[in-house]
């Protein structure tokens, strides 16, 4: 491409309209990039119950499960490096966690509920360091035939760790 | 009788905030000059006042004093005193309270600066800063408060407040429940506040941006006064960034800095808006032009700001990083949506006034490239906002959360990353007004035919990812052009001023701080860069469990472990640390140390790394179990980290870079000399 001629006093029209086409150009495949991006790396984002709720259209697909570990199930083999959990569900809604008292009573809840549904975990690799009874648990993986999340990915947040209420035990001066 | 003080000087310093923004928007109104006087003294006056706050509230830390619930929730009695210092950012209502001091000090010194050439600007600045900080100092007068005491009701339930509630006794626990083990690490001493101080300095560029609107000055002179502020705004989120990355490198035992994760891009999102900002006033400043997007961008840099702490703290993102979760939202996106709508009316109101002084000509010109600078650097804001709201929408929409992760961010930013690494190389031969296709390839022809060296050295070596390739010679054409542009300095001075080459450099830096303070920073960036896509596409792992004398082999490395041995610590922690060779074509090079921090108290474990660092790549060992493996078996993860160090290379050359442009110029600093050697020639 030539030098862009102008005039004097400002932008040419068609100039301007090369500017406006350029910055358009770029704008459109910035969206194409985020829109095709999206679409090959979005997943499902569930609750345990959603899970469940999905059936056999749930199993063999890539996806994100929310739960509560329940501590007395987990399992570690080091020498394969094999660990195991379940997880019980949580409401994915902040206002019905908010509800039933924040999260980490919610969580104390629902792990006390015979009812509640658990999803049964195994995961190949290490065992987080945040992993225990009552961590919320993110675990990204796939639903396998027999009903056992195969995770690949977990990721750990303990609520009632911090910013909770001191507990009754301390002694009062 | 500390609490109470800590709280009420809070209480004071709301009020003098109040006070300050009123008395300034009155006294402009009514063109009361002593009003707006007084408004400029409460504002210095904010600053001492929550010093006070702060200071109590660290007092309480440091004693131990439990029955305050804020202390009792992030102290325990095992923590070291600097760690005790440090909780004071470490849960919501504190780390308030450390937001609202590091604004009053920022807004102090904006109050003590000399306001005789721009005092129409005045009132405006003390509104936005103090209307800012009356807001976060609120949270923690209302709602989050740090100083709220423990109080047990007769019928055993536990209430947090200032005062003693009816039928309530005080409640002193024996020890606190102690900060969350991840952050009791010297690592945590540095890198929030340096965030934090990235997000408030930022709000003065605003301040004078919005003052400029106000009072209808479009010319440059909000800019030339805030150009400093926002250099440092930035260096400090730089800084922030960067030593969140190393500090999970180090602590956090996955082998990565980044994880794409809400908070992080919380973060991310103002830098971003703050760079496109600081490129395109260049262009202001220069030509006059663009004035209308430099007032976007500041006002979306101070936006992104608030959003980013309010994503923080509303617990509305998953996050692994919301350490500090309240009820708090609903006041931060009102907060927000007022001063966005009232600084976009503004600026629709001055929309004509600020027309640019001049028009693009030339597609390549420098000032159509800082242009489509700021157009990728938008996209990679896009990019990030919309991965971080894509959740909320897509269950909003379908009812079906949706979540976008890692792979998404790295597709969708990779390509614009690259297009911003092409400008990098080419812009710094453009020049302002019009540029021609020839002029400018003839320009870097040298620079582009020397590059072609990086991914032909990479083919001979047999990579042939062509991403890799790409990125490569991206970097390095950005890197060749940036250093001639040194060169082609430095030799010009030599034959000008026949000076030694060396100093001809050091002399060109100097006189042009802001240029070659940017090419710095773009260096810190390839390099960068280059480290980043050293770990992301050559990063290699292995594991495996070893038994005492057994050896494990990555790469060219071959491990040998050695020993295990535990270590009772007095701060209620237990290491455990396995000692590993490590030998490189069968010659012992050195000796790593993995370990797992377990802590009684918290009843949690931390893994921490062991690391051997050469410039050319990282070894990084986690130890992962032991005991169940039977006596003395271990079991390890062994990551190779190629180029990693670059990057953090990157970041320090990224920092000195900003420091060199934000430096008082040569020309201020020698008209103050000139005024001095005048001064002391008069008898």
């Amino acid at each position: 491409m030539a030098e862009i001629t102008t005039n004097q006093e400002g932008m040419a029209p068609a100039n301007r309209m090369k500017f406006i086409l350029g910055g358009a150009l770029i704008a459109a495949a910035i969206l194409f990039l985020i829109i095709s991006s999206t679409i090959s790396t979005a997943q499902y984002f569930l609750t345990v119950e959603e899970l469940y709720a999905l059936g056999d259209e749930a199993i063999g697909r890539e996806l994100k499960v929310e739960g509560v570990v329940d501590g007395d199930t987990i399992e570690f083999d080091a020498n394969t490096l094999t660990l195991r959990f379940s997880v019980v569900h949580i409401p994915g809604d902040m206002n019905e966690i908010e509800r039933m008292g924040g999260l980490a009573e919610a969580a104390h809840q629902a792990l006390l509920d015979p009812e509640t549904l658990r999803l049964p975990v195994v995961i190949h690799g290490p065992k987080p360091d945040l992993l225990q009874d009552q961590a919320q648990a993110i675990i990204t993986g796939q639903l396998s035939l027999e009903g056992i999340f195969i995770g690949e990915e977990v990721l750990l947040k303990c609520p009632t760790r911090y910013e909770s209420e001191i507990p009754l035990q301390v002694e009062q001066e | 009788m500390i609490p109470n003080v800590g709280y009420f000087a809070s209480v004071f310093a709301f009020g003098v905030a109040l006070y300050a923004a009123v008395a300034a928007w009155y006294g402009s109104r009514k063109g009361k000059l002593a009003w707006v006087e007084s408004a400029r003294r409460a504002m210095v006056l904010t600053w001492p006042l929550t010093s006070i706050s702060v200071l109590a509230l660290i007092i309480l830390l440091v004693t131990g004093r439990y029955e305050i619930y804020y202390v009792a929730s992030v102290t325990s009695n095992s923590m070291p005193t600097y760690l005790k210092i440090t909780a004071l950012w470490g849960g919501q209502s504190g780390s308030l309270l450390f937001w609202s001091w590091l604004m009053a000090a920022f807004a102090s010194a904006a109050g003590l600066r000399k306001w005789d050439r721009d005092r129409e600007f005045l009132p405006w600045v003390a509104l936005v800063t103090m209307a800012t900080l009356a807001f976060f100092l609120s949270l923690t007068v209302f709602f989050e408060n740090p100083f709220a005491r423990i109080w047990q009701t007769a019928s055993g339930e536990q209430v947090y407040a200032l005062f003693q509630p009816a039928d309530a006794l005080l409640f002193v626990p024996y020890d606190g429940l102690g900060l969350n083990p991840l952050l009791r690490h010297p690592g945590m001493i540095i890198h929030p506040p340096m965030l934090y101080l990235g997000f408030v300095s930022f709000v003065i560029p605003y301040a004078f941006a919005i003052a400029a609107l106000q009072t209808g000055r479009s010319d440059d002179r909000w800019i030339r006064i805030t150009r400093r502020w926002t250099l440092v705004a930035w260096i400090f989120l730089t800084l922030g960034l960067i030593l969140g990355g190393r500090w999970a490198y180090d602590v956090l035992g996955w082998g990565g800095y980044w994880g794409w994760d809400p908070v992080e891009i919380s973060a991310l999102m103002p830098w971003l808006a703050g760079t496109a900002f600081l490129h395109s006033v260049v262009v202001q400043e220069k030509r006059g032009m663009l004035k209308h997007w430099n007032m976007v961008l500041v006002i979306l840099t101070y936006a992104l700001v608030i959003l980013g702490t309010f994503f923080t703290r509303s617990g509305l993102l998953s996050s692994v990083h919301a350490f500090a979760e309240s009820a708090i939202g609903p006041m931060f996106l009102a907060f927000i949506s007022i001063m966005s709508a009232a600084s976009l009316f503004l600026l629709i109101k001055r929309w004509d006034e600020l027309k640019g002084d001049e028009q693009l000509r030339s597609v390549l010109s420098r000032e159509s490239l800082f242009l489509i600078n700021n157009l990728l650097f938008m996209g990679i804001l896009v990019v990030c906002l919309w991965g971080v709201i894509f959740p909320l929408i897509s269950e909003l929409i379908t009812g079906t959360k949706l979540t976008i992760g890692e792979p998404f961010y790295e597709l969708a930013v990779g390509p614009l990353l690259a297009g911003l690494l092409l400008l990098m190389a080419i812009a710094p031969s453009s020049t302002y007004g019009r540029t021609s296709w020839r002029r400018l390839v003839f320009a870097i022809r040298i620079p582009f035919l020397l590059s072609l060296l990086a991914p032909s050295i990479f083919i001979i070596r047999g990579i042939f990812t062509w991403y890799a390739l790409l990125g490569y010679w991206l970097a390095t054409f950005a890197a060749l052009t940036t250093l001639s542009e040194f060169c082609r300095g430095a030799w010009a001075r030599r034959q000008r001023h026949g000076e030694s080459l060396l100093s001809a450099l050091g002399k060109l830096i100097v006189r042009n701080r802001r240029r070659y303070g940017g090419y710095l920073v773009h260096l810190g960036v390839v390099l960068l860069v280059v480290g980043i896509m050293g770990i992301e596409m050559f990063q290699t792992e292995t594991q495996g469990t070893l038994a005492l004398g057994e050896q494990i082999t990555i790469g060219r490395y071959v491990l040998i472990y050695d020993d295990l041995q535990h270590y009772p610590q007095e701060d209620v922690r237990l290491n455990t640390r396995a000692t590993l060779s490590v030998y490189r074509h069968g010659k012992l090079v050195d000796e790593v140390n993995p370990r797992v921090d377990y802590y009684y108290d918290a009843r949690q474990s931390m893994t921490i790394p062991g690391l051997r660092s050469t410039l050319l790549n990282d070894l990084y060992v986690i130890l992962w179990e032991w005991e169940s493996n039977g006596l003395e078996a271990a079991t390890f993860k062994v990551y190779h980290n190629p180029l990693v160090n670059f990057m953090w290379l990157g970041g320090v050359v990224f920092i000195l870079g900003t420091v060199v442009a934000a430096w008082p110029s040569h020309a201020s600093l020698g008209g103050r000399r000139s005024m001095l050697r005048k001064l002391e020639r008069q008898p």
